[in-house]
């Protein structure tokens, strides 16, 4: 047998496998959470009861999806023009200067700190400065854990960003220079437009990891099981409803549970092929 | 150089130390050929840790003890990968139809939920039924409020949001304290009722016993529910719950214990919350562990079954539960150790009777 051959099994093998997880997990999802549809039907998407008193039991997943989108939104339009800054920052303004390298290395820096850290900071730092400032449940809630969230998605945002802008070709914007823009003629006009698809797409992945956020959230929301009735009201997110509840969980509840689980791997699928859909749209 | 050294070096203490471990454990199976295997509550983890080990330097019967949670207690022990199971919650009639043979109930040792606040400066806090049932579904929100100042007359209560702290995970002791505010309760028990986990009326979850000590503590003017053995240990501030004859008892291992002293069924299944006796503290309760009337299933040997009835025997012995309060639970009362003991001599092994 040649090499190429060799190779070309072990790729398939390889593909194979994955192919064959993300398969079994998909179909273990749909079955764990065909008890929960049968039982409630649609209207599991849009009930907002979550009773899991023995005898009442009844469960709607619509204050988990609520508190994940809002929370998730929040967090996006929050971290937005600090890592859009930093981002334009570190790939253009300062490109290559030492404070970039500091700066970026505290980004990176970021992105490696463990979600329970960020939770634990949030807990014991974040929330007592809040409450000074007088938010109302003891600090506990959307607007808290968005933050949270933010500072969390922040450097991957910038990151991906920021590498998209350093590779817009320096002929570009040298063409803007010799016709006489400004620095931030030629940011906005050329470097901005040339870069957008990819920076959609690291803003678009942000998003993706504030859906599935958990510890942090979780340790921040206040977990009530409520639709948010306003941005400083506790709640709970789909995320952290599985991470509580699924450990003494059984029957009906716990296919509630996976079910919850589908409809955010179903959420996660939708905001991924819109992303796809808006970078080909773009580019 | 130097560091590859240090590396050699540390591979060779570390395969040592495993080696002489492995030769340990070697040599207490040669001299008592059972092994038990248990799993199921969290709750009395701390005891059974303590006591299991100390069995095991005993008699050399090697213990393991898996804290997976009361759900899984039973589904292991129906699927009869243990050798007995442990809940915080008994079976009821249903579940005990559904298992696949005659299971029996053993309490092991008394727990019990405490209400803990936080109040700088007030201390010894009572809470009568009808300040609980308020507290707890929102009716009341402040610290000031005339009926809790009514209640509490020389407490200087402060002009404070009462922030009500729950447990965000299903818990067992969500279930015993549920169980007490069903009975007190008659608002509770239909518009809330009991479970494991509920659907709050007010408040906010937090997860585990930690996350709610921890909440509560960080929180000026929060109240919850946290499972006595974690809050004795930790030594937080507790309220004074009205019993059924009407005393306000702080919680200890005195009043826990004293809610078993009255009459108990003969299989034990019972939950001790809201007990006659005047000096019980209210919101305890029992944990169980949970084995198979006939021990001869599975193809298990006749000195498994013994091992596990004669483990189990001591357990509830004088010996073991004089250390329960050392990991802060309460002792079985007497008479409920009596009946323990009687159910344990009514498991068999096919037909025959394993202790005497």
């Amino acid at each position: 047998m040649n090499s190429d051959k060799i190779t070309k099994g072990v790729l398939l093998l390889s593909s194979f496998i994955i192919l064959l997880v993300a398969g079994g997990m998909i179909y273990s999802l749909v079955q764990g959470s065909v008890p929960a549809f049968k039982n409630f039907g649609f209207k599991f998407i849009y009930s907002n009861i979550w009773n899991p008193t023995d005898g009442k039991e009844n469960y709607g997943a619509l204050p988990f999806i609520a508190g994940t989108i809002v929370t998730s939104i929040a967090a996006l339009l929050i971290s937005l023009p600090l890592s859009f800054s930093a981002s334009l920052f570190l790939g253009e303004y300062y490109r290559g200067t030492k404070m970039a390298k500091v700066l970026g290395t505290m980004v990176d820096l970021l992105a490696g700190i463990p979600s329970i850290v960020y939770g634990l900071w949030g807990f014991y730092v974040l929330r007592p400065v809040l409450i000074s400032f007088g938010l109302p449940n003891q600090g506990f809630g959307v607007f808290t854990a968005s933050l949270i969230l933010a500072i969390m998605i922040i450097p991957y945002a910038t990151s991906l960003s920021n590498e998209i802008i350093s590779m817009v070709p320096n002929e570009l914007k040298e063409a803007a220079y010799s016709l006489g823009a400004t620095k931030s003629e030629v940011i906005f006009n050329v470097v901005v437009p040339t870069a957008r698809s990819g920076i959609i797409a690291g803003y678009i992945l942000s998003f993706g990891r504030a859906l599935g956020e958990t510890m942090a959230v979780t340790m921040l929301i206040g977990n009530a099981n409520i639709i948010p009735n306003s941005f400083f009201s506790t709640g709970n997110t789909m995320a952290s409803v599985i991470a509580n509840q699924f450990g003494e969980a059984e029957g009906l509840k716990l296919s509630s549970l996976i079910a919850i689980g589908l409809l955010l791997f179903l959420i996660t699928g939708i905001i991924n092929a819109i992303g796809k859909f808006i970078i080909k749209k773009m580019s | 150089m130097k560091n590859l050294a240090i590396i050699i070096l540390a591979i060779f203490v570390l395969s040592a130390c495993s080696n002489s471990g492995k030769n340990a454990k070697e040599k207490s199976a040669s001299s008592s050929k059972v092994t038990l295997t248990a799993a199921g509550a969290t709750f009395p983890m701390p005891y059974y840790n303590m006591v299991f080990k100390a069995y095991t330097s005993e008699t050399g019967t090697l213990l393991t003890y898996g804290g997976i949670g009361s759900g899984g207690g039973i589904r292991s022990l129906t699927d009869k990968v243990v050798d007995f199971g442990a809940t915080d919650a008994y079976l009821n009639d249903e579940k005990l139809a559904e298992m696949p043979a005659d299971v029996v109930h053993i309490p092991t040792v008394l727990g019990a939920v405490v209400i803990a606040y936080n109040l700088p400066g007030v201390e010894g806090l009572k809470l009568s039924n009808e300040l609980l049932e308020k507290i707890f579904m929102g009716e009341i929100t402040k610290w000031n409020d005339s009926q809790i100042a009514a209640n509490n007359s020389g407490l200087s209560l402060p002009d404070k949001d009462i922030a009500v702290i729950h447990r965000s995970d299903g818990s067992g002791t969500t279930y015993i304290f549920s169980d007490y505010m069903s009975k007190i309760s008659s608002k509770w028990a239909d518009e809330v009722g009991k479970g494991k986990a509920l659907q709050w009326p007010t408040g906010m979850g937090a997860k585990g016993n930690p996350g709610v000590a921890g909440t509560i503590k960080q929180t000026e003017g929060a109240i919850g529910y946290i499972g006595s053995e974690y809050a004795f240990a930790q030594k937080i501030q507790t309220a004074l719950v009205q019993n059924s004859s009407g005393n306000y008892i702080e919680p200890s291992i005195a009043s826990v214990s004293a809610a078993a002293k009255g009459e108990i069924p003969a299989d034990t299944r019972v939950m001790l919350t809201n007990s006659d006796d005047p000096e019980a503290y209210p919101i305890s309760g029992f944990t169980w562990i949970i084995l198979y009337k006939d021990q001869n299933y599975n193809g298990r040997s006749k000195e498994q079954a013994m091992g596990t009835v004669q483990f189990l025997d001591w357990l509830v012995s004088a010996e073991a539960q004089g250390q329960a309060e050392k990991v802060h639970y309460a002792p079985l009362p007497d008479a409920a150790a009596t009946k323990a003991k009687a159910i344990l001599r009514s498991v068999k092994y096919g037909n025959e009777a394993l202790l005497n």
